[in-house]
């Protein structure tokens, strides 16, 4: 039995893990990073478009601060989010990008003078500072009230995470790749670390720690069309509703990117548009500004992606063999600006579609891409019923991007969380409590219980071929849980998920017997994982009988606050049930800074709770006194819905702004 | 590829090898795949394997040219399977892993564990002890220009091609490769790194730096994203020339 002891051990080697490493080994931890494959290929790399912290450095973005991020950020969410969390990530952001700043990200720069730039389809020209040359510049991005978005061209998250896992080398911190973490290793309410696989030799290696966090990602890949890469398949998620202890929040918040290339699904991003490109139908029609004549392109992703799904279901689309598309024109921004800040989006032009996107448009159409919920935390990043399993980034729902997350709040979310959770958890580490009362025998238990599996399905004799369930839940997904959603159609998906869950029970790995390197068995053990967390999506679709973000019910278009402003948990207590257990989380409005009100897309559909009223006079009331008596923005922020406390101490300070000094 | 014609059956020969086999020795197979319209090399492996063979071993992540897992050698030549469409290579392909690095199996290699030594063994970081940063106060100027250049050495993703496009590394096991020397000429260029050229010397100073290169380039042709390695060679060798002088 081989068994490795640290302190914090960290399942996913993206931005979240290798942020949540450096924190902790910064605070004297142990810890070790579990990683599928070498970290700089996670994921995290493929975030194109930007990074949004509010510096307020670019002409564009003048004005910008907290505020304004945070408000962007829970209408963005349709006010499913948790406040006090998105106030704390809007405070933060700017901390991050400037300590990736330092770390060695080239993030692109403001420079001094008239540039000119595309504005809904023309040119216009806009003049930065002589005092802000040289400083981190940004772009526009979908949903947003000022240009927030800081880049690196189009390689935002590549940068990033080079830098991250660069850092992780000088620390010298312990990566293990190619080591999978299939089950968490658990007793009396409390994590003690995971059983992981070795995917090179098929070793089983028990990991036990003080702390366990769970950063692997999203889930995107149990649809069939996803931008997500092919290793974002739940399975941190799964391993931790295995536990029948740790909860998920909001699964069925599932976020899907307008402008995917077709057919293949990678994504173009979202700085296609806030550089000013367009969304054209088959006549060539810019048809955004009919649906959103404000935002138009640039609206929230999950109104976009509706607005354009509509348009192609009244017969705009472009046909093709692989179905209806629209374009994303691009050519107005012309060769040099593509060159320069879109060449990543150029090269998958060229190599996958064979096309230039300076002369020609881009086949698009909305995608699977982000999952908003994930494994349902505390503030500071801690399973609600888990006693020491963390979990970060997209992994976690703790929960900042309520039901539809806005572009450029993804890859800042990591680096945020990271930095704060590795404060929570050394926190944790650091009292007595934290130490491992855990007995080997536990410990041989989980090992045991794995390897069996294992041998299971290398042994089963006439049982079911893993990947004829795993295409059949991946169109269920598709066909049945996507843009739209209706009642009929989920209660089919989850009928005929629950009974492809049943079969995958019952999975044989055929011919490739091999106990080491092998695909196969690998495939299979992660489809029964993966269907479990198809079936937290989709019977929690099927429950939530309203619209709320990316959560879209033709049967039920009305946002209902009266009855469903609360966070859907799912858990699965036993193991020999079929669907999971779904309950409620309330969602206060008392304390909210911001409370429910109107996004502004479309007609407002939205029931509201008696509670939002007497809020929301209380509200205007304190803001008026406060205003009227000289207080600065933070004091009544403070006096609304005071946070600052809950941050580690070292993030508490405010954020310098250009502004500040120059005033 | 119009509707009407009749799609080409592709034969992909893939070179096999299990190193936990003891019985296994290295061979070529040959998988029958029907061609489709946009067909990658990352769709061909995905039906051999979920069809044919789900034995068969590779590895994509991103499957979008972005992350760097999939370099192969396809028809001889290091290139990302993922981005490589079928519609431009003949109905025989043959592939075979990356050579140099160690094998997991068929077409996987462990190009990370490589990659991840070679970053310790040049420091591939920000080397900046004196500054205590603030996070809370703007942050440090850069000339965008200059920012723009780093990004353009930053784009590197690791993903080995240069090194198998390498004649040196054949000879010299412990060459740094253009994938090192490209790194170091990242950070020589970013004002944040204080080392000296003295510090980048002693690293990359030698016949398994800088010096060892035989200007064969094989590099600069098979690298994915079109780094600019010979001309920062170049630079690289004058520049270390020129401080190993002085010393």
């Amino acid at each position: 039995m081989k068994i490795i002891y640290t302190d914090v051990l960290i399942i996913g080697g993206g931005l979240a893990g290798l942020r949540v490493a450096t924190g902790v080994k910064d605070r004297g931890h142990d810890t070790i990073v579990l990683t599928l494959i070498p970290p700089k290929r996670s994921h995290s790399s493929a975030a194109q478009g930007g990074m949004q912290a509010s510096l307020a450095n670019c002409a564009m973005g003048e004005g910008d601060n907290e505020d304004v991020h945070f408000l962007d950020t829970i209408k963005g969410s349709d006010w499913g989010a948790d406040q006090e969390v998105a106030r704390m990530f809007t405070h933060c952001a700017p901390k991050a990008i400037r300590e990736l700043a330092a770390w060695g990200v080239p993030w692109s720069r403001v420079a001094r003078g008239d540039h000119t730039v595309i504005i809904n389809a023309k040119k216009e020209t806009i003049t930065e500072k002589d005092e802000a040359h040289g400083l981190i510049t940004a772009r526009d991005f979908g949903g947003t009230k000022k240009w927030r978005t800081c880049y690196t061209s189009d390689g935002t998250g590549h940068s990033m995470l080079y830098a991250m896992d660069n850092k992780a080398h000088e620390k010298n911190i312990e990566i293990h790749e190619r080591l999978e973490a299939i089950a968490l290793i658990h007793e009396n309410g409390r994590c003690y670390g995971a059983i992981a696989r070795n995917l090179m030799n098929g070793e089983l290696v028990a990991y036990v720690a003080k702390a366990t966090t769970i950063a692997t990602g999203g889930y995107g890949r149990i649809y069939s069309v996803s931008t997500n890469a092919i290793i974002c398949q739940g399975i941190g998620q799964a391993i931790a509703l295995e536990t029948g202890v740790a909860t998920l929040g909001n699964m069925e918040a599932i976020q899907f990117h307008p402008t995917a290339i077709v057919p293949v699904g990678i994504l173009t991003t979202e700085g296609c548009r806030g550089d000013g490109g367009l969304l054209l139908d088959k006549d060539g029609y810019r048809f955004m500004p009919d649906y959103e004549p404000d935002k138009k392109e640039l609206a929230s992703r999950d109104v976009v992606s509706r607005r354009m799904t509509e348009h192609m279901r009244k017969g705009k689309g472009v046909s093709s063999r692989y179905g209806d598309h629209l374009w994303l024109d691009i050519t107005i921004l012309g060769r040099k600006h593509i060159e320069k800040n879109l060449r990543e989006v150029k090269e998958i032009c060229e190599n996958f579609l064979g096309i230039d996107p300076a002369e020609e448009w881009i086949p698009v159409r909305p995608t699977q891409h982000y999952s908003m919920g994930g494994i349902r935390t505390t503030y500071q990043g801690e399973s609600q019923t888990l006693k020491g399993l963390y979990s970060c980034g997209e992994a976690a729902c703790w929960d900042m991007h309520g039901f539809n997350r806005l572009g450029g709040n993804s890859v800042s979310e990591t680096v945020v969380a990271g930095m704060l959770v590795a404060e929570y958890i050394s926190d944790f580490c650091d009292k007595a409590e934290s130490s491992v009362n855990v007995q080997s025998a536990t410990i041989e238990k989980f090992l045991k219980r794995e390897k069996e599996k294992i041998e299971a399905l290398l042994t089963k004799k006439n049982g079911e071929d893993a990947y004829v369930l795993r295409r059949a839940m991946e169109k269920i997904m598709m066909e049945k849980v996507g843009i739209f959603r209706n009642g009929d159609d989920l209660q089919e998906a989850v009928t005929e998920l629950e009974e492809l869950y049943i079969r995958s029970k019952n999975i044989e790995v055929f011919r490739s017997k091999s106990r080491a390197a092998n695909p196969a068995l690998v495939n299979a053990y992660r489809t029964q994982k993966m269907l479990k967390v198809a079936l937290t999506v989709a019977y929690g679709a099927l429950l939530r009988t309203e619209s709320r973000g990316a959560h879209s019910r033709e049967d039920y278009p009305e946002r209902d606050d009266a009855n469903w402003l609360k966070r859907t948990i799912t858990a699965w207590p036993d193991e020999n049930q079929t669907l999971p257990t779904v309950s409620y989380e309330d969602i206060p409005i008392s304390n909210m800074e911001l409370p429910p009100g109107f996004r502004g897309y479309g007609k407002d559909l939205t029931i509201h709770h008696p509670e939002t009223k007497v809020r929301q006079q209380m509200v205007d009331l304190i803001k008026e006194k406060l205003e009227k008596e000289g207080a600065s923005r933070h004091e009544v922020q403070n006096a609304l819905m005071p946070f600052l406390k809950k941050l580690p101490k070292k993030y508490q300070k405010f954020n310098e702004r250009l502004g500040d000094i120059h005033e | 590829m119009s509707e009407l014609e009749k799609p080409r059956i592709l034969k992909i020969h893939v070179l096999r090898f299990d190193p936990h086999n003891p019985n296994d020795f290295p061979h070529m197979e040959t998988f029958e795949v029907e061609e489709a319209d946009g067909m990658t090399l990352y769709i061909v492996l995905g039906e051999i394997r979920e069809h044919l063979d789900n034995s068969l071993k590779f590895d994509f992540v991103c499957r979008a040219g972005i992350c760097g897992s999939c370099a192969m050698l396809v028809n001889g030549r290091p290139t990302l399977a993922c981005r490589t469409l079928t519609k431009k290579l003949d109905e025989d392909i043959t592939l075979a892993p990356l050579p140099l690095f160690e094998l997991i199996g068929d077409l996987s290699i462990n190009s990370g564990a490589w990659m991840q030594g070679l970053n310790k063994r040049l420091e591939t970081w920000i080397h900046d002890k004196e500054q205590e940063l603030n996070i809370n106060k703007l942050e440090e100027r850069m000339e965008p220009e200059l920012a723009d250049e780093i990004y353009e050495l930053d784009r590197c993703i690791e993903c080995g091609c240069c090194v198998a496009g390498c004649g040196t590394i054949q000879m010299k096991p412990d060459f740094v490769g253009a994938v090192g020397l490209n790194k170091i000429a990242r950070y020589h260029l970013d004002p944040r790194d204080k080392r000296t050229d003295e510090e980048y010397y002693e690293l990359i100073g030698d016949e398994n730096g800088v010096f060892g290169c035989m200007t064969l380039l094989g590099c600069e042709d098979v690298c994915p994203k079109s780094l600019p390695l010979q001309s920062k060679i170049a630079y690289l060798r004058r520049m270390m020339l020129r401080t190993g002088l002085k010393g």
